[in-house]
C-alpha cells in the first residue's frame, strides 16, 4: 500500500464504485431508450392521430362554441373540455399498454437474441440492470406521458384560438374553460397516482418476462385468469376478479374525490386526495408485492444465460 | 512473475444426474494463453462459465483472488469475455454501443476501440443487424481489446466465420492485445488456427481434465512418425499412443520417446493438436469411446 497517499484502495474502490454505480444505471436506462424506441415513438404517434382527429372536428366549431356558451357554466366547462380529456386519457393508456409490453419484454428479449452474454460481460449489476429497467414504466413513460400530453393540449388550444380568431370570435373561452396550469398539476399528481398503483403490475410482468422460454404475454395473463375462473367455479365468488380490476382502476377512488355529477372529471384541486391515497392499504400492498417481484427477476437474471 | 490467474481445485457442477464438471483442478499463470480443447458436452463452456460467474459450483475456485460467483460485479472489471459469435444485440447502432461500453466500464478506450475499428470497414452510423457476421466479430473483438482487462475468455469466439476473419482475428488478438501480462482463456474447435497461439493446452472430456501441458511440453513430448512399412513392427514395439493412415502409410503418434530412435523409423513430425486429441480420446477404448475426428474440426 502506498503510504504517501491519504486514500487507502479499499476507499478509492468504495468512490470508483459510487460513482459507476449512478453512471451504470445513466447508461443502462440509455440503452433501454435506445432499444425501445416504442416509450416515446408510440405516445408522439397516439397524439397525432388525437391532433389530426381534432383538427377534423373543429369543422364548424365556431358556431357549436357560440351554441355552448349559451349553457351553464358547467355545462360549458365541460362541453369544451371533453376533447382534453379524451386526449390525455388515451395517452395514459397508450403508456400503460406500451409500459406492460415494454416489461414483458424487458427481461426476454435479451435472453432469446443471446445478448445477455454480452450484458453480463460488463462491469454492470444484475440489480443496476432491473433497476433500470424498471424505472422505465415508473419514471421515463409517466413523464414522457406527461409532456405530450401538455403539448397536445397546448397544441389544440392555439389551433382553436387561432379558428375562433379567424371567425372573429374571442378565443379566451376556451382558455378560460381549460385551465391548463391546474390540469398539468392535475395530470402529473394523477400520473404519479397511477404509477405506483401499477407498480406490481410491471413487477409481475418483468419477473414473467425473466422466467418464461416463451409466450411472455399468455404466461404473464392466462394464470391470473384462470385463477379468477377457479374461484368463480369452485367458490362461487370473485374477490380476486374483483382485486384484479381494482389493482387496474383502483388508483382513480383513492387518489381523487370524484364530483357527482361529472364522472371522473376534475374540476378544483380539492378533488385530489393525496392523505386518502397514501394510507390506502392496497397501495403499500402492492408496492410490497412489485417489491418481492423485483427481487425475484434480479435473482433470476443471475442464474438465467440465453436461452 | 508468477501470479496465479486462475486457481480450481476440485470444481464441480452438476444439472441433475448430469455431470458436466467432475472435479477439475486448474492452475493458469498471468501472462499464458491457454487452449482448452474438448469434444461437444465435454463441459468446457461450463467450466468457462464458473470462472466468468456465471454459474454456481461446487469446489474450490479463485479468479484474479476473488470468489466469481460471489464478487462477479467486481470482477467484471478486470475480465472481459466473448462468450459466442454474434452476441451483440441487433438493434444497437455501433456509436451507440461504444458510448455504452464507455459509459459503464471504467477501463474501456473508446480512442483504441476506434483505431481498431477504422482497420475496417464497419461505420459507426450502422447498426449491428445490418453488419454481417464477420464484421460483428470484428466490432466485438474491437471492443474487447480496447478494454484494459486482465483475462479474456473466448469461447468459441470465431464459430461460422470464414477462415480470412479468423486469421484477422487471432492476429489482431496477437498482435494488437495480448502483452505477456493478460491471460487469454480460448476454447475452439478450430484446433490448427491456434496452435501457434497458445502457451498453453488442456483436454478436457466428460467434465474432467484428460491432458495438460504447456506448448514446450507438446513440442518436446509428442512426435509423429510416418512409419515406412518395413519398419511398421519395430514402431509398434515401441507402444504408440494411436495410429491412424494416412496415403497408404501408417503415422503412428509417441509421447515421450528418443527423437533419434524415432527418425530411424521414418518422417518425423509435429503432431497437430488435433491429431493429439484423437489420439487422447480414442487412447483406451473401455473409458473412452473412439470419437469422430471431425468433432474436433479436424476436417482439412
Amino acid at each position: 500500500m502506498n503510504s504517501t497517499s491519504d486514500i487507502t484502495p479499499e476507499a478509492a474502490g468504495v468512490i470508483a464504485s459510487g460513482h459507476s454505480k449512478a453512471q451504470s444505471f445513466y447508461w443502462s436506462l440509455r440503452r433501454e431508450l435506445w432499444e425501445n424506441r416504442s416509450v416515446y415513438v408510440a405516445p408522439l404517434i397516439v397524439a397525432a392521430v388525437e391532433l389530426f382527429g381534432f383538427v377534423i372536428s373543429t369543422v364548424g366549431l365556431p358556431e357549436r362554441r357560440r351554441a355552448v356558451l349559451l349553457l351553464d357554466p358547467a355545462k360549458t366547462r365541460s362541453a369544451i373540455e371533453a376533447p382534453y380529456d379524451i386526449a390525455a386519457v388515451m395517452l395514459i393508456l397508450t403508456a400503460f399498454v406500451v409500459g406492460l409490453f415494454y416489461c414483458l419484454d424487458a427481461l426476454y428479449g435479451e435472453r432469446r437474441e443471446r445478448s445477455i452474454l454480452f450484458w453480463k460481460s460488463l462491469p454492470v449489476s444484475d440489480r443496476t440492470t432491473v433497476l433500470s429497467k424498471t424505472s422505465v414504466p415508473l419514471l421515463v413513460l409517466p413523464l414522457v406521458t406527461f409532456t405530450v400530453i401538455v403539448a397536445t393540449q397546448v397544441v389544440m388550444m392555439l389551433w382553436t384560438s387561432a379558428l375562433l380568431i379567424t371567425h372573429g370570435m374571442s378565443p379566451g373561452s376556451t382558455w378560460t374553460y381549460v385551465p391548463l396550469i391546474q390540469n398539468s398539476f392535475v395530470l402529473l399528481y394523477g400520473l404519479a397516482a397511477i404509477a405506483l398503483w401499477h407498480a406490481p403490475i410491471y413487477g409481475w410482468a418483468l419477473l414473467v418476462s425473466g422466467v418464461v422460454r416463451r409466450a411472455t404475454f399468455l404466461w404473464a395473463v392466462l394464470p391470473l385468469i384462470a385463477a379468477a375462473v377457479f374461484e368463480k367455479i369452485t367458490f362461487n365468488t370473485s374477490h380476486f376478479g374483483a382485486l384484479l380490476k381494482d389493482r387496474l382502476l383502483g388508483f382513480g377512488p383513492n387518489a381523487f374525490a370524484f364530483g357527482a355529477h361529472r364522472g371522473v372529471a376534475i374540476d378544483s384541486l380539492i378533488q385530489l386526495t393525496p392523505g386518502r391515497y397514501l394510507s390506502t392499504p392496497g397501495l403499500w400492498l402492492g408496492l410490497v408485492f412489485a417489491a418481492v417481484c423485483l427481487a425475484g427477476a434480479i435473482r433470476l437474471r443471475r442464474y438465467r444465460g440465453p436461452l | 512473475m508468477n501470479v496465479a490467474c486462475i486457481e480450481a481445485r476440485g470444481l464441480r457442477k452438476t444439472f441433475g444426474t448430469t455431470v458436466a464438471l467432475d472435479g477439475i483442478d486448474l492452475h493458469v499463470q498471468e501472462g499464458r494463453i491457454l487452449g482448452i480443447v474438448g469434444p461437444n458436452g465435454a463441459g468446457k463452456t461450463t467450466a468457462l462459465n464458473a470462472i466468468l460467474g456465471l454459474t454456481s459450483y461446487e469446489g474450490e475456485l479463485k479468479v484474479l483472488a476473488r470468489d466469481p460467483w460471489r464478487a462477479r460485479d467486481e470482477l467484471m472489471r478486470d475480465v472481459s469475455f466473448i462468450a459466442d459469435v454474434a452476441v451483440l444485440p441487433r438493434w444497437i447502432r455501433v456509436s451507440h454501443l461504444l458510448d455504452y461500453v464507455g459509459g459503464v466500464h471504467p477501463r474501456f478506450d473508446r480512442v483504441k476501440a476506434e483505431t481498431f475499428l477504422s482497420k475496417t470497414t464497419i461505420t459507426r452510423t450502422r447498426k449491428v443487424r445490418e453488419l454481417s457476421k464477420g464484421m460483428i466479430a470484428q466490432l466485438h473483438l474491437a471492443i474487447v481489446m480496447a478494454i484494459d482487462a486482465r483475462l479474456l475468455v473466448l469461447d468459441e469466439p470465431t464459430l461460422g466465420l470464414d477462415i480470412l476473419y479468423r486469421k484477422q482475428f487471432y492476429d489482431s488478438l496477437l498482435n494488437d492485445y495480448f502483452d505477456r501480462s493478460r491471460t487469454i482463456l480460448v476454447t475452439t474447435h478450430q484446433v490448427e488456427e491456434v496452435q501457434d497461439v497458445l502457451t498453453d493446452l488442456i483436454f478436457i472430456d466428460r467434465g474432467r481434465i484428460v491432458l495438460e501441458c504447456s506448448m514446450e511440453e507438446f513440442e518436446s513430448r509428442y512426435a509423429e512418425v510416418m512409419v515406412n512399412p518395413e519398419q511398421l513392427a519395430a514402431a509398434r514395439a515401441l507402444n504408440p499412443m494411436h495410429e491412424r493412415p494416412a496415403f497408404g502409410r501408417s503415422v503412428l503418434l509417441f509421447d515421450g520417446r528418443n527423437r533419434d530412435q524415432l527418425t530411424a523409423l521414418g518422417e518425423v513430425r509435429r503432431p497437430s493438436i488435433a491429431d493429439l486429441f484423437v489420439a487422447v480420446m480414442s487412447r483406451p477404448p473401455d473409458t473412452a469411446p473412439a470419437r469422430q475426428a471431425d468433432q474436433v474440426g479436424v476436417a482439412k
